[in-house]
C-alpha cells in the first residue's frame, strides 16, 4: 500500500468525499477475485484457529482456546460486515500488537507477582516427584542383581538373581519371595505361571518400570530394587521419605521435617530448604524485595546517579554533535557532502554488540590502538580505572549515538524553509543568531520527543554497559558485587540473575516494572514541557 | 476498487499473521506429545550431530526404537530451553551439556539420576565426580576439558619443577631477546581470569571450596580464604608488579603472541592448538609446575548427555546413554567430533595413541578436579575476577584485606 494511497482513505473531507461513491459502489458489487480471496483467507484463518482451538481444548487450555474462537469470530464478522473500513485496517496491526507487545507486557507484570525463576519453575507435582527421585540412591557398594520383567494377569514382577544364584521374584509393595525359575547360565530367565518380557515388551511398560520398587524384605529400611534398564536391579534406600497426609518430607537419617510452608519449596525449621520448588503467588514480595534488598539498596543512589549523567550525558552530547555535523553538512558550499554524510553515520551500521566489543579491544591498556596509536604507547588503565572507565562508556556511548541525532537533524534542517533563514539574515542576524533564534527552536519541535525516547532507551542500555565493562572496574573493597560503570538495569541484573543463587525472574520483573514507572514518569514530565515547544508552530 | 484490493490484502495480511501466531502455538502443544510415542528424542550440537547419527541407527537396529537427533547450538540457549521446557512436560528425552549447568538442571528439577551401575568405574574419576551433585550422578560423561601448560620446545628445552624458577627460565629467554613474554596467562583487564589462575591459587592451598572426590564440592567450607589464600593474593600483586602476569593480555592477545613465537611457556586449553599449529610451533603439553606447597589442579570441564527427569522413555533412554553413549566405540566416535579426551578409560587409551596431543591434556586433566557447579558460579566468578585483576593490576591496596573482603562476598554468595 502506498502512502498516496493511504493519505486518499484516511486524508481531508475533501479526498474522502470523493473516495466514498466509490467505495459505496465497489462494496455493493465486489469483484469476483477479492470475494475469492477475502474467503480463502478468511476460510484458511477459520480453519487453523478451529484446530488450534481444539489442540488448546484437548490439552485443558480452556482460556487460550476461547480466546482464539472468540478472536476468529470477530476478525469474521468485521471483514464479512459491510463498512467499518477503519475498523478492516486496523485489526491486523491490533493482532500484532496483542501477540507481540501486550502478550509480552501483560506476561512480566504477571511473572512480577510469582517466584518464578530457578528451582520454581514447575508444579508442586513435579517438585514432589523430583525430590522422590533425587532421595532414592544406590545403596553403597550394593551388589548388582541381574534381572528380567516378568508379567501375570497384567502385573508385572521382577525376577532377580541374588548374588548367591538364588532365584527371587517380588513386585510394587511385594517383598522379593523365593521363585522356582528356569535358569539359564546362573540367571533366572523364566518361571512357571508368568511371560517374560523381552526389550520392546519393557520398553512398552517403561513408565510403570522406570516407577517401580521392590521390597528387598518385609522391613522397608532393607531397601528396595529399582530398575534403569530392565536387565539389572540395583538396591535403592530412600535419604528422604515424603509423607502424603503431612504433605512434608522427612530426612530418615536426621529425622530432620521439610514442611510446605507456603514459600513454594519445603523448608525445614532452620530454614534450609529443599530443591526444587515450585511456583506460586506471592503477591507484592518481590516489590518489598526490589526496595530493601541489601545488594540494591546499598549502591542505589550512586547507580541512580550515575544512570541519569550516562543517559542524560549521552543525549546532551549525542545532540550537540549530531546538530553541529548536520549544521556543517547542510551546508551546500562544502564538496563531498554526500560522502562526509556517509561517513558520518557510518557507526550507525555497526551492532552495538560489535561495536562495544571492538571498543574494548582498543581500550586495551597495553595493546589497545587508542594507547598504541594515538598515546604513544602510554598504558593508560581506560578500562580499569573508575574514573576513566566512565570516561570511556561516555565517549563510546557518545560515538555510538550521535549518527542517530545527526540523521534526524539532517532531516530537520531540510524541513526548515530557507525564507526564514533568508529573512533573518536580511533583519541582519548572524550565523549564531539565525541557529539560536531560528534553526534550533525549530530543530527542537521534531527532535525534542525523539531525545526523550533516546533519554529512555539509553536509561536502559544494557548492552553497552555489559559488553564494555560489564558494569566493571568493581570496588573490591566494599562488600557490594557492583562497579563503577554499573546503571541500573546491570545491577538488577546482576543481583536478580546472580546473587540470588539462579535467574529470579520474579524479582526482574519487578525491577523492570519499577524501571519502567520511574522513565515513564520522566517521559510524561518532559513531553508535558515540550508542548510549550510546538507552540512555536 | 482501490479501497477494496487494500482491504482484501489487509483481510490476507490479518489472517496470515494470526495463522502464523497459532500454528506457532499448536506446534508446541504438539511437541509435547511427541514423547509418550516409542522416539527418543536428543538434544545434540552441530558438531556432535554426525557422530550421533551412526550410534543412533545401531540403537535402533537393536532394538527398536527411533532416535530422533535434534540439532540445537550448544550453551545458554540449549540449557535454558531444557530448563523452560521440560517441566511443562516438553523437551527432548537426552541433552548434550556441559557438567557446570548440573547445578542449574537439579535446581530446576529437570534432570533425572542416572544409575552407571559397575560401568562408572571405566570412567575417569574426574569425569564421574564432575557429573555428580549432592551425591547423585545425573548425567554419562563424555569428554574432558582442562588447561595445561604449553612449551615451545624452540625457545626452552625442559619444563622447570616449579612456578618461579618457570618465571626465571622464561625470564632469561627474554633477556636473551629470543621472547617477549617470559610466559604467557590468558586474562581480562577487567575481570582478569579466575579459571586459568585455579591452578596457581590451588597450589597455594587456597581452592575455592573443601572437596572430596566421592560426596564433591563441600560449599560451606570455603578454603579460599585459607592462609594460602593470602599468600596468593601477596604473590599476584608481586607477578602483577613486575609484568609476570599482565591482564591487558586477553585470551585472543595471548593464543596470538604464543602462535608468533614471542614466549616460551603459556597456560591454555585444547581450544587454542588449531592456531599454535598454523603458526608452526612445536609445542609440548605438560603439567603445570607447582607455584605453593601443594599440587596445582585445574579445573576439569566436562561434557556428557543427561535424561529428562520427565521423560516418558526412561528406560529406552538410560539405555541409549549408559550402554551405548557409553561404549567405547561411541565415545571414541564422539572424540573424532571434537577432539577432547574421552572419559571412559580404554577410549582414552586408544585416542591417546592417536593423537599425543590429546593423552597430554588428560593426564593433566586427571590431576585437576571437577568444575563446581552450583548455580552461584556466575556470582563467583565475578567476585573472583573483580579481586584477582584489582591485585594484579596493584589497585588493590593490602592483598590480605581484599583477599578477605572478596571471601567474605563469596560466603554471603554461596551461603545466602
Amino acid at each position: 500500500m502506498t502512502t498516496t494511497e493511504l493519505q486518499s482513505s484516511s486524508g481531508t473531507d475533501r479526498s474522502r468525499k470523493r473516495q466514498r461513491p466509490i467505495a459505496r459502489a465497489a462494496a455493493g458489487a465486489p469483484s469476483t477475485w477479492v470475494v475469492l480471496i477475502k474467503i480463502i483467507s478468511l476460510g484458511v484463518l477459520d480453519a487453523v484457529v478451529i484446530y488450534a482451538a481444539f489442540i488448546l481444548a484437548l490439552n485443558e487450555d480452556w482460556v487460550l482456546a476461547a480466546v482464539a474462537l472468540v478472536a476468529a469470530t470477530l476478525i469474521n464478522w468485521i471483514y464479512i460486515r459491510r463498512g467499518s473500513l477503519p475498523a478492516k485496517y486496523l485489526i491486523p496491526g491490533t493482532v500484532f500488537l496483542l501477540i507481540f507487545q501486550m502478550y509480552a507486557i501483560v506476561y512480566s507484570g504477571y511473572v512480577a507477582f510469582t517466584n518464578y525463576g530457578d528451582g520454581h519453575i514447575g508444579s508442586k507435582e513435579a517438585a514432589v516427584e523430583a525430590l522422590i527421585n533425587k532421595s532414592l540412591t544406590r545403596v553403597p557398594d550394593s551388589p548388582a542383581y541381574p534381572m528380567v520383567v516378568v508379567e501375570q494377569f497384567g502385573q508385572l514382577s521382577f525376577l532377580v538373581t541374588d548374588p548367591d544364584g538364588e532365584a527371587l521374584i517380588g513386585g510394587e509393595d511385594r517383598p522379593l519371595q523365593p521363585a522356582d525359575a528356569d535358569l539359564e547360565g546362573d540367571r533366572a530367565v523364566a518361571v512357571e505361571g508368568y511371560t517374560t518380557l523381552d526389550f520392546a515388551g519393557v520398553l512398552a511398560e517403561q513408565e510403570q518400570l522406570a516407577a517401580m520398587s521392590v521390597p528387598l524384605t518385609d522391613d522397608p529400611n532393607d531397601g528396595a530394587l529399582r530398575t534403569p534398564d530392565g536387565s539389572q536391579a540395583f538396591v535403592y534406600s530412600a535419604k528422604m521419605q515424603y509423607d502424603e497426609t503431612a504433605d512434608a518430607f522427612i530426612d530418615t537419617a536426621t529425622g530432620k521435617i521439610y514442611e510446605d510452608t507456603g514459600d513454594g519449596a519445603f523448608v525445614a525449621a532452620d530454614g534450609t530448604q529443599l530443591m526444587p520448588g515450585w511456583k506460586i503467588d506471592v503477591g507484592f514480595e518481590n516489590f518489598v524485595r526490589a526496595f530493601t534488598e541489601e545488594s540494591i539498596r546499598g549502591p542505589l543512589i550512586a547507580v541512580v546517579l550515575w544512570t541519569f549523567v550516562f543517559a542524560g550525558f549521552t543525549v546532551a552530547a549525542t545532540f550537540a554533535v549530531g546538530v553541529f555535523l548536520a549544521l556543517i553538512l547542510n551546508d551546500w558550499r562544502l564538496r563531498f557532502r554526500r560522502t562526509f554524510r556517509v561517513l558520518v553515520i557510518l557507526p550507525y551500521a555497526f551492532p552495538v554488540f560489535l561495536s562495544a566489543l571492538i571498543w574494548s579491544g582498543m581500550l586495551n591498556p597495553q595493546f589497545g590502538f587508542i594507547n598504541q596509536v594515538l598515546f604513544g604507547g602510554a598504558q593508560i588503565p581506560w578500562l580499569t580505572d573508575p574514573i576513566l572507565a566512565k570516561f570511556s562508556i561516555l565517549m563510546v556511548s557518545l560515538w555510538l549515538g550521535y549518527p542517530y541525532m545527526f540523521l534526524v537533524a539532517t532531516g530537520a534542517l531540510q524541513s526548515i524553509p530557507e525564507e526564514l533563514v533568508e529573512a533573518a539574515k536580511v533583519d541582519g542576524a548572524g550565523p549564531w543568531a539565525v541557529f539560536r533564534r531560528i534553526k534550533l527552536p525549530l530543530l527542537m519541535v521534531s527532535m525534542a520527543p525523539l531525545l526523550i525516547a533516546s533519554f529512555a532507551f539509553n536509561f536502559n542500555n544494557f548492552n553497552l554497559i555489559y559488553m564494555l565493562t560489564r558494569g566493571g572496574p568493581q570496588d573490591i573493597t566494599t562488600d557490594m558485587n557492583v562497579g563503577a560503570t554499573d546503571i541500573l538495569i546491570t545491577l538488577v541484573y546482576k543481583v536478580a540473575f546472580g546473587e540470588t543463587g539462579g535467574r529470579d525472574f520474579g524479582l526482574a520483573s519487578a525491577f523492570s516494572i519499577i524501571i519502567f514507572v520511574l522513565v515513564a514518569v520522566i517521559s510524561v514530565i518532559s513531553f508535558r514541557r515540550t508542548k510549550t515547544l510546538e507552540e512555536l508552530n | 476498487m482501490k479501497v477494496n484490493r487494500s482491504a482484501a490484502t489487509a483481510i490476507f495480511a490479518g489472517s496470515a499473521i494470526l495463522a502464523l501466531a497459532l500454528t506457532g502455538c499448536s506446534a508446541g502443544g504438539g511437541g509435547g506429545q511427541s514423547s509418550t510415542s516409542a522416539t527418543l528424542t536428543v538434544w545434540v550440537d552441530a558438531n556432535r550431530v554426525e557422530e550421533m547419527q551412526d550410534i543412533a541407527a545401531k540403537f535402533e537396529d537393536d532394538k527398536g526404537i527411533k532416535v530422533e537427533l535434534v540439532q540445537k547450538e550448544y550453551g545458554d540457549v540449549m540449557r535454558n530451553d531444557f530448563i523452560q521446557q521440560v517441566p511443562a512436560g516438553e523437551g527432548p528425552d537426552v541433552m548434550v551439556g556441559g557438567n557446570d549447568w548440573l547445578g542449574q538442571l537439579v535446581q530446576n528439577g529437570v534432570v533425572a539420576p542416572l544409575e552407571l551401575g559397575d560401568t562408572a568405574a571405566n570412567f575417569s574419576d574426574v569425569a564421574i565426580g564432575a557429573m555428580t551433585y549432592d551425591e547423585v550422578t545425573y548425567g554419562l560423561p563424555v569428554s574432558l576439558e582442562n588447561i595445561a601448560l604449553l612449551r615451545n620446545t624452540a625457545l626452552a628445552s625442559s619444563t622447570p619443577a616449579t612456578w618461579d624458577e618457570l618465571i626465571a627460565a622464561g625470564q632469561a629467554v627474554v633477556a636473551s631477546g629470543a621472547a617477549q613474554y617470559p610466559v604467557l596467562v590468558p586474562s581480562d583487564p577487567v575481570d582478569s581470569d579466575p579459571y586459568h589462575l585455579y591452578p596457581l591459587q590451588t597450589s597455594y592451598g587456597a581452592p575455592l571450596f573443601a572437596f572430596d572426590a566421592d560426596s564433591g564440592y563441600d560449599t560451606s567450607e570455603l578454603l579460599v580464604g585459607s592462609e594460602g589464600g593470602n599468600a596468593f593474593a601477596a604473590k599476584l600483586v608481586e607477578w602483577g608488579a613486575a609484568g609476570i602476569i599482565n591482564t591487558s593480555i586477553t585470551g585472543d592477545i595471548a593464543r596470538d603472541e604464543f602462535a608468533a613465537g614471542k614466549a616460551p611457556f603459556m597456560l591454555s586449553g585444547p581450544w587454542n592448538l588449531p592456531a599454535f599449529q598454523e603458526g608452526g610451533i612445536d609445542y609440548a603439553i605438560e603439567a603445570i609446575p607447582q607455584a605453593g606447597p601443594d599440587a596445582p589442579t585445574p579445573f576439569v570441564g566436562v561434557q556428557g548427555f543427561f535424561v529428562s527427569s520427565q521423560s516418558k522413555n526412561a528406560i529406552a533412554a538410560n539405555e541409549f546413554v549408559v550402554n551405548y553413549l557409553g561404549s567405547e566405540e561411541a565415545q571414541l566416535a564422539l572424540y573424532e567430533a571434537g577432539g577432547r579426551p574421552p572419559a571412559l578409560n580404554s577410549a582414552f587409551e586408544i585416542a591417546s595413541a592417536e593423537n599425543p596431543d590429546v593423552g597430554a591434556f588428560g593426564e593433566v586433566g586427571r590431576t585437576g578436579v571437577p568444575m563446581p557447579s552450583i548455580p552461584e558460579m556466575g556470582a563467583v566468578w565475578d567476585n573472583l575476577g573483580a579481586t584477582q585483576s584489582a591485585l594484579l593490576n596493584g589497585t588493590a591496596g593490602d592483598p590480605t584485606e581484599a583477599w578477605q573482603a572478596m571471601t567474605e562476598r563469596l560466603r554471603e554468595v554461596v551461603g545466602g
